[in-house]
């Protein structure tokens, strides 16, 4: 059994960061993990993407080309990966920078103000965790304990910024519990 | 020790500091910059030395100028930064002194691009200096199997006192995975009093030791050669690693790749699996020594009908599976190169297309 997650938009949105947070916490909970960067000539503002696979073995080809779910944090991912996505799989849409949806029927869409949702929070720096903890509350890749606890380990070395992304963190798990 | 979720480039600089270098000398390259930022950092904290050379040719040199003196080194780079260290290595291996270098492999040739590529399969296997000599090549399919290569790797260069390579691409390098770092893998302290410019104070000794490259006698240029020579028949002896992916089973089809192109014909394999058609793996864990012996008989098995190398290359190994294959089985070649690793489904097309 094989899961793979996209992360997807612009440089300086935090998707490998929060890419990274979910391959920690499947590593945490036993499952061999990937984090595959496409790490090509990107820079802030450029596309930056990033692929998250998950399984109970060893992990074979890191080259993914039908992930069974996407997050996308702009529109341009959104309509560059959007029919890649498995049927049935979960494409988290950023609703504060995408006014288009997926046109497609076969997956499951959650909408996410991950924008407006984190300055409402305190931060618009802190839209990757929103997305992350609604996305995974949505998809259940990881159990959500383990994953607050590695966000919380993440920022371990910069404790004043805890709270706000604790409070991040809970947002998106609400939003994704009223969709 | 816990596993940690570390990038290839990360790994591979705390894999050295573990195997007890602490001398890291290098020039920065896409795609293994990051193993020069993580060893900037980590050098310091643990008493050893980080410099960043003007050049790679002049790291080269920093390289064979602590190998010389007996110290435990390491250089990172990328393609064409290990063609500009390529003299050094060549001078490295003919003075016989231990040192581990480092290519976290980039399309090529020229400047290329900055993607993951194993186009410098010649390079690292036949040669890139001049001379004749060989590196003990390892080429890692992941960050864990980095790891345990890089650790061996000082104590491999340090047995056969010459230089030894680590051929990775951009993806190991990249890519995060769990890693552990296994505490059996640290080096012993090397014997190196026999033959480093050490000091004679500090080594106690009245032997002069002369590190050098200029053999003008052809006598004893031939001795050195023969020398050299003598442990590369050694490494083919004890050195050679290989693994096996489905070839307990009647396989119509072998292939042969190695690194990242590997674990991607591992999922192909599977795929093929399910739909009832056995295909083989024979992976090459080391490229020089390579495993003739190994994918000789792999390649002969009754019910092998044809052999593939799959490359991220123009096609380069495959002339080494050819030559061990002895004209017993026909050896086809995929290889794609430019940055675009083939996906599994390509490689089933491609195996398909032989049966």
């Amino acid at each position: 059994m094989q899961t793979e997650i996209k992360f997807a938009g612009f440089g300086g949105q935090g998707i490998l960061l929060s890419a990274k947070l979910l391959a920690y916490a499947a590593m945490k909970q036993g499952f061999f993990v990937a984090w595959v960067p496409s790490y090509g000539p990107e820079m802030r503002g450029g596309t930056a993407y990033c692929t998250v696979v998950i399984g109970d073995k060893r992990i074979g080809s890191p080259i993914i080309k039908n992930p069974t779910h996407l997050v996308a944090m702009n529109r341009p991912s959104l309509e560059k990966f959007a029919n890649d996505v498995k049927p049935g799989g979960v494409i988290m849409i950023n609703s504060s920078l995408i006014p288009t949806r997926s046109n497609r029927t076969d997956i499951i869409e959650l909408i996410v103000p991950a924008n407006d949702a984190a300055i409402k929070v305190g931060s618009v720096k802190c839209a990757n965790i929103i997305a992350l903890s609604a996305f995974a509350a949505k998809a259940k890749v990881v159990d959500m304990e383990v994953l607050r606890h590695c966000v919380m380990d993440e920022f371990s070395a910069k404790p004043k910024i805890i709270p706000l992304n604790m409070k991040a963190f809970d947002e998106g798990v609400d939003i994704a519990n009223k969709s | 020790m816990a596993k940690v979720l570390m990038k290839g480039n990360e790994a591979i600089g705390e894999a050295a500091i573990r195997a007890g270098c602490l001398n890291y000398f290098a020039y920065p390259i896409t795609p293994q910059s990051e193993v020069a930022e993580y060893l900037a950092k980590r050098m310091p904290e643990v008493g050893g030395v980080f410099l960043q050379g003007e050049s790679e040719v002049a790291v080269g040199y920093m390289i064979f100028g602590a190998a010389g003196c007996g110290e435990r080194v390491m250089t990172t780079s990328s393609s064409p930064g290990i063609s500009l260290m390529s003299e050094a290595l060549s001078y490295i291996a003919a003075a016989q002194c231990p040192a581990v270098f480092v290519n976290i492999m980039r399309g090529g040739p020229g400047l290329g691009g900055i993607l993951p590529s194993q186009g410098d399969y010649f390079q690292a296997v036949k040669g890139g200096g001049h001379g004749d000599y060989h590196l003990l090549v390892f080429a890692p399919d992941g960050v864990q199997e980095a790891v345990e290569m890089t650790m061996n790797a000082f104590t491999l260069a340090e047995k056969y006192r010459g230089p030894v390579m680590i051929l990775g691409d951009g993806m190991i390098g990249q890519m995060m995975e769990p890693v552990e770092f296994p505490d059996n893998l640290k080096s012993e302290p090397s014997n190196k009093d026999a033959w480093a410019t050490s000091g004679m104070d500090k080594r106690k000794s009245d032997k002069r030791n002369l590190v050098r490259s200029l053999f003008l006698d052809p006598t004893e240029l031939n001795a050195n050669n023969l020398a050299l020579k003598a442990k590369y028949v050694q490494m083919k002896k004890e050195e050679i690693l290989y693994e096996g992916y489905n070839t307990d089973l009647d396989y119509k089809v072998l292939i042969v790749s190695y690194g990242t192109m590997s674990r991607v014909c591992k999922t192909s394999i599977d795929m093929m699996k399910e739909e009832g058609i056995e295909v083989g793996l024979l992976r090459p864990r080391t490229l020089f020594p390579f495993p003739e012996e190994a994918i000789f008989k792999a390649a002969t098995r009754e019910s092998c009908k044809a052999v593939i190398s799959i490359e991220m290359s123009m096609g380069q190994m495959v002339e080494d599976v050819e030559r061990c294959v002895r004209g017993q089985r026909k050896v086809d070649f995929y290889g794609e190169c430019g940055g675009d690793i083939p996906t599994p489904e390509k490689i089933i097309e491609v195996v398909k297309g032989l049966l």
